[in-house]
Order: C-alpha cells, then structure tokens, then sequence
C-alpha cells in the first residue's frame, strides 16, 4: 500500500536527517498550535453560547496577554530561524575536496559531465560515502535540481554557476525532478539518481568509453583556442598565468578584488572585458557564443587543475555570491 | 441585474434610477461595488473552471486530458486570474467600496469619478485577459519568471502583461481613494481609535497597493520592452540579469499576498464581536498589526527565492524578517480567539466561515513557518507544500473572510436574508471541501512532487486523487451561496436596518441604504464595537 501513498520521501543523504528533524519539530509544535486554537473555539463556542439570561462580559482587552502572546512566539520563531539557517549553511558549504560534477540544464534534460570524463543524460550515477559537489548551469532558461531523497534542491541559471553538494548514505535509485517551470515538458524533464557501493561504482565508471578526464578535454581545447598562445606557464605571457589561479584572490584593472572561482573564469571567457587583472590589457576576444556550456565546464575544470595537487585547504568559496566566502564549517 | 420594488415607497441606491447608463455612468460607490461584484464572481469561476480543469488532469499520473501546452496554460491563467482579477479586487472594490464610506460615516469616497474609473480599467483589463484567453492563453506561471517569458515562451505573455499591467492602476486608484477618504472624509466624532479594524485593515491594504503595485507595473513593463524590443534586462545573453526580475516581481508579489488577507482579516473583526456581542479583544493590537504586517510585509520578499541562487546571507536576512511578519498575525488570530471569551456566541452563517477562516488561516500561517526555515524551504518550495500553504492562506483565509463578509452584509447590499439554513450547509461544505482537497497536498510537497507537473510519478497518485475529490466537493460549496443569495434578491425575507444588532455606522441607516447613504451625517459618540449597549438582535431563534 506505501508504494503508492507514501508519507514520507526516502532519506538517502547525511542533509535528509538534519531537514527530517526539524520538520517533525514543527509538524509537532504546529499540530500543538492548532488543536490548543481549536479547543478554545469549541471550548468558548459552546461554553458561551448564546443563551436567554446571559449576556456577554465586557472585556477590553489585556495587555499583559498581548505581551505574552506575542513574545513567546517570537522567541519561538527564533530558535526555529537558527535551526532552520544552521541547517542551510551546512547545506550551502561544501567541505574540501568533494568530487566535483558538472551539470548543464536545458530544455528538457539534465545533462552532466563527471571528472572522470564520463557524460550521462537525466542519470547521475555517484558513489556512496563520498562528497559530490554538483556545479551547475542552464543553456536556456531557469530550471531547479531537486532531488527529493537528499530533501536538496538548487535553482539552475543561465549565465552563471550555482553549486550544491550532497554526501549519500544509502545505496538505490532516486527521483531527480526539475523544480523550476520551465515550459512545455517541464514535468518531463526527469531523471534519476543512481548511489552505488563503491565498488561498484569504480565497475561502472570502467565500463565507458571515454576521451580522457574533464581537465584533459578542457586542455585539448585550451591548446585547440590557442587560449596558451598569451596564457603561457614558462614566460609571461600577453595574459595572465593560470598556474595556482583558482581560488586566489585576483586584483583588478580597476582597483576591485575578486576571487577567481568558477564564475570568475566562466565570466572571463566568455566576456573577458568584464574584470580584467590588474596590469593587462583587455585585448582577449570574446567567447561568448563560441564555445559550448559543456566545452566551457572542461575549461573551467582544466584551469581548476592547474592548482596542483592539493587545491584550497578550506571549503570551496561560495559560488553564488562572489566574495562573500562562508565561514568554514566545523569538521 | 434585476431590481425588484422592494418596499413600494422608500428611495434607495438600488431603485433611485434603472437602466443601463444609470449603472455604467454612476458614481455611487454602492452601485460601483455592485459591478465589481458582478465582474469578480465572473472571473471566479472561470478560474475555478481553470482549477476544475488542473484537478481532472491530476487524477492520473499519465498526462492525458489535455496536451502539456494546455495544462501549462491553465495553470498560468488559474493562477493569474484568480489572484489579479479575483483575490486582489475581492473584498476591497466590493466590500470595501460599499463600506468604506458607510463605516465612517461619508456620503461617498473621496473620488467618486475615479472610483468608476478604477473598475473601467478594470473591465479593459479584464477585456484584454479574456482575449488573451480566448487567442491561445499564456504558459508561464502566473509568476511570469524570465527568461522564459522574456524569451522562450512563444505564448501571449505581452497581452497578459499589459492585461496585469493595466489591471494594476485600476488596484492603486482604489487605495488612492481608500486612503484619501478615511483620512478627510470620518463623520464627526469618528476618531482613529473607534474607526472599525475593517477600516483599519483596508488602509493598511491601499498602503500597500500604492506602494507596490507601481513595482510590479515597471517589471511587466520591462519584460514586454525585453520580448518586443531585445532590450537585455533579465536574459543573460545579452547581459541581463534574471534574478533581477524575481526580485522586482516578488517585491510587489509578496505584499500583494497581504492586499488579499488583510481585507478579510478586516471582515473577520467585525463578525466575530458582532456574534459574540463583545468588543474586540485588544482593539488597538489587531489595528496595529495590520499596520505592522503591511510595512515588515515589504521586507520579506526574497522568502520566495531562498534557493534561486541568492547570496547565503540575504537568505538569514530574509529569513529572519519573515519571521518577524508572523508576529502580527498570531496576534490577530490569538485576539480573535480571545474576544469570544466569555461572550455571547451564535453560530449564524458569518460566525461560521469566521471559524473556518481562523482554522484554516492558523494552518496556513503555520506551514508558513516551515517554508521561512531555510532549511526546509530548500525542500519544500516549488512543491506541492507551496501550493497548500498559500491556498490555506489565499483560499482558506482570503475567500472564507470575503465569503463570512458577503453573508454579513448581504442584508445591507440587498435589503433580503439569505436562507440561514443553506448558508450554514455552505460554509460546511466549503470548509470540508477545502481540507480535503489541500491538505493532502502538504503531505504530496513533503513526499516531493514538484508543483506545475502535468504528468507525475505512480506513488503520487493516492493523494492527487484525494485532493481532486475534495476540488468537487469545494466548488459545489462555492456556487451554492452564488444560487441563494440570486434567489434571496427576489424571494429572501426583506432585511430590518440592522438584522443582526451590529455596532457599526453602516447598520444605522436603511438596507438598502439610500443613495447618500445617510439622511444627515451622523455624529459619533461611542466607542468602536459597543456591543455592551446594543440589545440582542431578535432572531436568534435558530440555537437554542
């Protein structure tokens, strides 16, 4: 009979029990708040109702009630905000060294892109017990990836990089749902998430056929572009060196700051004009339109591996506000 | 619109002229109010008919009543006009057109013209909707997100846009008069601390349609010069922004869920002091709160786009002011309950939906404390527990206050008495009909269905089959009061002046009143609610 009147969603990630809680917390304390406003309706409505002989008390009002009534909701409105806002920073901060994936969204289909150099359409296949950090964007319009069973969900944009991360707990198949309207086949735009045993996973990831790791294909274009002719590692260059880039903080031409994380070097790319490192000239072309959403995730993740080994110590900065970093989480 | 010689003598706004001209070029606001009831009711239930049509089609997970297109168009012209062209007018150009004078004791608002003008722009509004309607419809969300609408949709989203947009200046000319009038034009004696709360709550709404409709004005705007002119505002192609527009839009669309409840939180405190023959518990609290929720209600906007790709830190922000807005409603709700303390309670029609709108907009206002928690909002939102939540609000409060107002007032409007005993049956149907068919969508949104799906996965399937079952049993509940109070015009028990013993100035002149609707301008010298020197009203037959 649960098959098909399920009451609750499967938890599969470390996120699921930490939302789970919280909202029994609430169906608790709301289900309290409503019998307690029910029982005094039904209480008053039929203790006063109107009867020959009694009339209604005069009563204005009390301010003390007033005080009570509204303080204690307060204070218990606010320890809800910081459970609930607890929970979204962990959700939002990804810790170190999470595997990262690459999604494109587009009317109607999820496309993605491991590091491996694996690719796969409205499936994504991850391995248990591992940190997976999804780096999203859209090629058209706003979609959302929602994955019920890790109660997550993210807003996939055009234009721009947004993040989310997750950590599995439990092996199976999970619904994967575009959240987002996002036209005519929007409740179509479906797929599922496969968590595997490790072990598996390593069986799967060896059974495709692949051209060489997504910082491989991203080098192939890098040199394809020409982009090394000015970004060279030997000498400088007529652009800067990408070497130990990402992740640093870059001083622009006119006097700002950013941090040059996966938005930064997407923009740089495709608008190259827009903020341009201090002590170069805006002499780069243009790419935008030139190169694909997919061929720009192998770029990006090409620069990323010009880190060597170890990349940045701390979590990953926070794609989705440029320099504002979150604080880094307690481990 | 049938008027019949209700008494043979007396001259009232109703029989003073007939014909056509004399209701299309009138400026009385009673009449004005007449034809905004006749025009919502209408597009009532073509968005009901919308909604019927969305239910159907969820009562199997394959998508196969109607093609994607279509039911991606019903639920953006549900959605739009339910709240542009039904909610948003509802209580305020009706109710609040016909009371607004009557309660502070003027002859009329402060711009009788313009008030005939706000429903003209109204009625064009409404004329350009259904011919949008009618040549093919829109599909993009009543939210009109971009860059699907700026871009993508190939859909009327301008026709619809200019509908909206037009639609709005009749919604910011009404709380232009709202607010005008009940600043200038208060009946002597008729100071801001005995204005009734529905005064009180309905200047708190025309704040908040002057304020932010203008908003929502420039934004449609902007999307129709971004469609028909390339112009790069919101489509990141051409180096525009789309969170911009969510921001813009959500900047008038949050408010505007306020411009739908405050009213009918006005209507609420009336009935209930007036079945309970009490004042209202708290006076002062309940019309300060309705100014609280209209000022931190313009702070809470980006609630809507926690996970839209916003900075995490304006998503604590906003978060935390959400929060701060559910104070002033608990108050309200908690004074409500307080004032039948100890009084003298009938269980007549009003009262009813009076239960049923603290009940259900308690449950509404709750699970608005689930989606204010980021955490579970990143869950939630854009699941069917969005769409339960703010129909607890929009339906559950909104409708049952305008409902429990429209029988409170009705012997006032029309000088009848609907049939007590249909209207009780009502307001039960409406009431069990409406739990059934929304609350099983709580459940549906936590399990994870993703709202505007036209096809959906097997184990949803129990739920949208309960909830479709409900959607029938509501609309018979909906247009059983339509029937009785049409019937009660010609054959409903003739209304005294003040059938139900009610305190405000609106009772103390003739049902239905006379065109300037009172004989000479009353001078106040009673407190608000002065229910302890009004003697019980006679027929309270019923219960016993």
């Amino acid at each position: 009979m649960f098959d098909n009147f399920p009451l609750w969603p499967a938890r599969a990630a470390t996120t699921a029990g930490q939302v789970d809680a919280l909202y029994i917390f609430l169906v608790l304390l709301s289900a309290f708040m409503s019998v307690a406003i029910f029982i005094m309706i039904l209480v008053f409505a039929t203790k006063y109702r109107r009867r020959h002989g009694r009339q209604a008390e005069p009563i204005e009002g009390s301010i003390s009630l007033e005080i009570t009534w509204s303080v204690i909701p307060l204070g218990v409105f606010l320890v809800i905000f910081v459970w609930g806002a607890v929970i979204f920073f962990r959700e939002r901060t990804a810790p170190a060294g999470a595997s990262e994936i690459y999604v494109v969204a587009k009317q109607w289909m999820w496309k993605l892109q491991h590091e491996e150099g694996q690719r796969e359409i409205n499936e994504l296949h991850v391995p248990l017990g591992r940190d997976v950090k999804m780096i999203m964007t859209s090629q058209d319009v706003i979609h959302s990836f929602y994955v019920p069973a890790f109660r997550l969900k993210q807003d996939v944009l055009p234009g721009r990089y947004t993040t989310m991360w997750f950590h599995p707990t439990k092996a199976g198949t999970y619904h994967l749902f575009c959240a987002e309207y996002c036209g005519t086949q929007h409740s179509g735009m479906i797929g599922q998430v496969v968590v595997m045993e490790p072990a598996q996973y390593q069986a799967w990831l060896g059974g495709g056929t692949t051209t060489g790791s997504l910082a491989q294909s991203g080098q192939t274009l890098f040199e394809q572009f020409g982009c090394n002719t000015c970004h060279r590692f030997d000498v400088q260059g007529r652009g800067p060196n990408l070497k130990g880039l990402f992740g640093k903080t870059v001083q622009l031409e006119d006097g700002r700051s950013v941090v040059a994380d996966e938005n930064y070097i997407r923009e740089s790319v495709l608008n190259p004009g827009a903020k341009v490192v201090s002590g170069f000239k805006p002499i780069m072309p243009v790419f935008q339109g030139l190169v694909s959403e997919e061929q720009l995730n192998e770029l990006v993740a090409y620069v990323k591996s010009l880190n060597t080994p170890a990349s940045g110590a701390a979590g990953t900065p926070n794609l989705q506000s440029p320099g504002i970093q979150p604080p880094t989480p307690k481990e | 619109m049938s008027s019949v010689a209700i008494t043979p003598e007396r001259e009232h706004y109703l029989n003073k002229e007939y014909g056509i001209s004399s209701w299309l070029l009138t400026t009385d606001h009673k009449r004005i109010a007449l034809l905004y009831l006749v025009s919502i009711t209408f597009f009532f239930f073509i968005g009901g008919f919308f909604a019927l049509l969305i239910r159907l089609e969820l009562l199997t997970p394959a998508g196969d009543l109607v093609q994607a297109d279509t039911y991606n168009k019903l639920f953006t012209m549900h959605g739009q006009t339910m709240i542009f062209f039904f909610l948003i007018p509802s209580i305020p150009a009706v109710l609040g057109n016909f009371l607004v004078p009557m309660m502070i004791g003027a002859k009329d608002l402060a711009f009788p013209r313009i008030n005939l003008l706000s429903w003209y722009l109204y009625i064009i509004a409404g004329i350009i909707y259904l011919h949008c309607i009618l040549t093919g419809g829109v599909d993009v969300g009543w939210t009109f997100y971009t860059p699907l609408s700026s871009g993508f949709s190939n859909t009327k989203v301008i026709e619809a846009g200019v509908a909206v947009f037009i639609n709005g200046f009749s919604s910011i000319l009404t709380g232009l008069n709202f607010v005008v009038t009940i600043h200038r034009m208060r009946a002597p004696g008729m100071t801001w601390s005995r204005l009734p709360l529905f005064i009180w709550s309905h200047y708190a709404t025309s704040i908040i349609m002057l304020l932010g409709t203008p908003v929502l004005a420039i934004t449609l705007l902007l999307v129709v010069f971004e469609r028909a002119f390339g112009l790069g505002i919101f489509d990141p192609t051409r180096g525009g922004d789309p969170l911009l527009f969510q921001h813009l839009f959500w900047f008038y669309s949050h408010p505007a869920v306020y411009i739908m409840i405050l009213p009918s939180m006005g209507v609420i405190s009336e009935v209930v002091p007036c079945f309970s023959r009490k004042r209202i518990f708290g006076y002062h609290f309940v019309a300060l709160a309705s100014i609280a929720i209209a000022v931190i209600g313009f702070l809470v906007w980006a609630h809507h786009m926690f996970v839209a790709g916003m900075s995490l830190y304006a998503a604590l922000i906003f978060s935390l002011l959400s929060y701060l807005v559910a104070v002033p409603s608990a108050i309200k709700v908690f004074n409500w309950t307080a004032t039948m303390y100890k009084g003298s309670i009938s269980f007549s029609t009003p009262m009813l939906y009076a239960f049923g709108f603290i009940g259900l907009f308690t449950m509404g206002g709750l699970t608005g404390l689930f989606l204010a928690a980021l955490g579970i909002d990143v869950h939630v939102t854009d699941t069917y527990f969005v769409i339960a939540h703010f129909h607890y609000i929009m339906v559950g409060g909104a409708v049952m206050g305008y409902l429990a107002g429209m029988h409170f007032w009705w012997p006032k409007i029309s000088g009848r008495i609907y049939p007590e005993g249909w209207g009780r049956l009502a307001a039960l149907i409406v009431f069990i009909g409406f739990n059934l068919t929304f609350f099983p969508q709580f459940v549906l949104g936590y399990v994870g269905m993703p709202r505007r799906y036209w096809q959906y996965s097997q184990e949803f399937q129990v739920l949208n089959v309960l909830s479709t079952a409900g959607s029938t049993v509501l609309a018979v509940g909906y247009l059983l009061p339509m029937v009785y109070f049409l019937w009660s015009m010609r054959y409903g028990k003739l209304a005294d002046d003040n059938p139900w013993n009610a305190t405000g100035l609106e009772w103390r002149t003739a049902s239905p009143p006379p065109t300037y609707n009172f004989d000479e301008t009353p001078v106040v010298t009673w407190e608000a609610y002065d229910y302890e020197n009004m003697p019980l009203p006679q027929e309270v037959t019923l219960e016993r």
